[in-house]
């Protein structure tokens, strides 16, 4: 045996049995699906998409009447920034039900967590759905479905910096004999601050894009044009609802971002 | 001058303590900020009497959902296991497309800088289509099913991988690299040999978390026709069958949770 060979790296048995199961998921995976072969119009689909896209109907950004892209995009931002605003409202209370460090007893916290864990995987459409239902068709039932699904994931986000926060000036309060809303208000609330509003920006890029989609479903927005659009093939209308959202985002990703670095 | 700091306020003699910044910044921020909500406000027509109005809708929504119709439950199994395929299949997809465009994206492995910037601007203005939006162009495209979700799917997890693969590429160890060029290695065997060890296991995290999300997401494209357990929520909700709305809500809840969890896990044990 060569003293200087370099021992092979060590594979385990399980190996094989892993590679296996991957395989058998993927075989049925792919078997369920009924690849039956695209439309014969799809050729004739594409093409009218692309040159829809490539000479988008410019007469559709404002109309006078009303509907138009302005007005839609103007609704959906004003849908996304209502939704956030709430959204991190109620997140507040919640965060400091769910972090650790706030309450005594540990079931405090972990049912908060769980509760968030439920909201976050409650799909947001599925809520707009069910608040069309209460409060009627319209931009109203967006703004409640975003805010209340947004606070799945911003008090998740919200209880996890409270629990990163300096113990250091809270006992310096609590040695001056402050009550725990004087600590909550001057060592608490100025720590987290920078960042609870730096992960509301990033949830308004967010629910910005889920408030395109809303109108799908009749929550308002620029979806209801588009889901229109798209069922009546007004290719060229898609184009530029398309293109106005897609503009619409990247500026206030661009926005959201600088201002974000300034804050943290 | 006095050297000595007096702490409590004297209005006769100027204070040695910094003065505050200025709060018109602050001010004006929050002045803009009610601004925008007060406006935004107005264009959704909001309004807590409406809210208030709702609420008894709403609870008469929720007491037609309990109890759940727990029989509809074998309906849905197929639904479900479509909604699981969907994502399997789009993420699985779109990882294997991204690697080539990550590579194509990060600018200490791109084989050409002409590709790099234009490569990255189509990436971005990718990732600013929400997914459902484009199951929804893909549906007028190829019809009705899965297929149209799945290709929405993979569009979105090929933006959505390459960007998180490319931000990894570009902070890789470059010894490796210049050890197999001083050995004579190509390009393909550079990045075979030298790339793909240091990122393989971020690479299936960030495929595994991707999978998570298209479950997600998977479980709503059938809202706007594009197959999976989506569908079932027209077909309830349409025929005012809240108790079986219900089983759908709590089905998806548990195998997305369930889902996430294994993922977790999996994930803490790659990295």
């Amino acid at each position: 045996m060569n003293p200087i060979m370099i021992p092979k790296p060590k594979r385990s048995s399980s190996r094989w049995l892993i590679y296996a199961a991957l395989l058998a998921v993927y075989v049925w995976a792919f078997s369920g699906i009924p690849f039956t072969g695209i439309k014969e119009t799809a050729g004739q689909v594409v093409e009218s998409i692309v040159t829809g896209l490539f000479a988008p109907d410019w007469d559709f950004v404002y109309l006078p009447e009303g509907e138009d892209l302005l007005r839609g995009l103007l609704d959906t931002l004003a849908i996304s920034i209502l939704g956030t605003v709430i959204s991190a409202a109620v997140s507040i209370p919640f965060a400091f039900w769910a972090a650790a460090n706030m309450s005594r007893f540990r079931p405090i916290s972990g049912s908060g967590r769980v509760l968030l864990s439920f909201v976050r995987t409650f799909p947001e459409l599925v809520m707009a759905l069910l608040f069309i239902k209460a409060v009627g068709p319209g931009s109203f039932a967006g703004v409640l479905a975003l805010g209340i699904h947004s606070v799945g994931m911003l008090g998740k986000l919200f209880a996890e910096e409270v629990e990163n926060i300096d113990r250091g000036p809270s006992e310096a309060l609590m040695a001056s004999g402050a009550n725990r809303l004087q600590l909550l208000w001057f060592a608490v609330l100025p720590q987290v601050l920078p960042s609870f509003l730096s992960y509301t920006l990033y949830r308004f890029e967010i629910n910005v894009r889920s408030a395109t989609i809303l109108g799908f479903i009749g929550a308002g927005g620029i979806g209801t044009p588009l889901i229109f659009a798209l069922s009546t093939r007004h290719w060229d209308r898609v184009g530029i609802i398309l293109l106005g959202i897609v503009v619409m985002i990247t500026i206030i990703d661009l926005i959201s971002g600088a201002v974000r670095k300034k804050l943290v | 001058m006095s050297t000595q700091i007096k702490l409590g306020s004297d209005p006769s003699q100027p204070s040695l303590r910094p003065k505050p910044p200025g709060r018109l910044k602050l001010y004006m921020t929050a002045v803009l900020i009610l601004a925008l909500i007060w406006g935004s406000g107005k264009q959704t027509e909001a309004s807590l009497g409406e809210l208030f109005t709702g609420m008894p809708n709403m609870a008469d929504l929720l007491k037609q959902m309990f109890p759940p119709r727990w029989s509809y439950f074998d309906n849905i199994v197929r639904g479900m296991l479509e909604t699981i395929r969907m994502a399997l299949v789009g993420t699985t997809i779109g990882a294997i497309i991204a690697i080539p465009v990550a590579l194509l994206c990060a600018g200490n492995l791109a084989p050409n800088r002409w590709l790099y910037y234009p490569s990255r601007l189509l990436l971005n203005l990718v990732r600013t289509i929400p997914d459902l939006l484009l199951a929804a162009i893909f549906v007028s495209v190829f019809g009705l099913g899965p297929v149209p979700g799945i290709l929405a799917l993979t569009v979105f997890s090929v933006a959505l991988i390459s960007k998180l693969t490319y931000e990894l590429l570009e902070t890789v160890d470059r010894g490796p690299l210049e050890a197999l060029t001083a050995a004579g290695g190509n390009y393909f065997q550079r990045i075979a040999y030298g790339v793909v060890p240091q990122i393989q296991a971020n690479f299936m995290s960030f495929v595994l978390y991707t999978f998570e999300i298209n479950v997600r997401a998977a479980a709503v494209l059938g809202l706007v026709g594009a197959g999976g357990i989506g569908l079932y929520y027209e077909a309830t909700l349409g025929f005012l069958e809240y108790d079986k709305t219900c089983v759908i809500i709590l089905f998806t809840l548990a195998v997305v949770l369930l889902i996430d969890y294994a993922s977790t896990k999996l994930r803490e044990k790659l990295l």
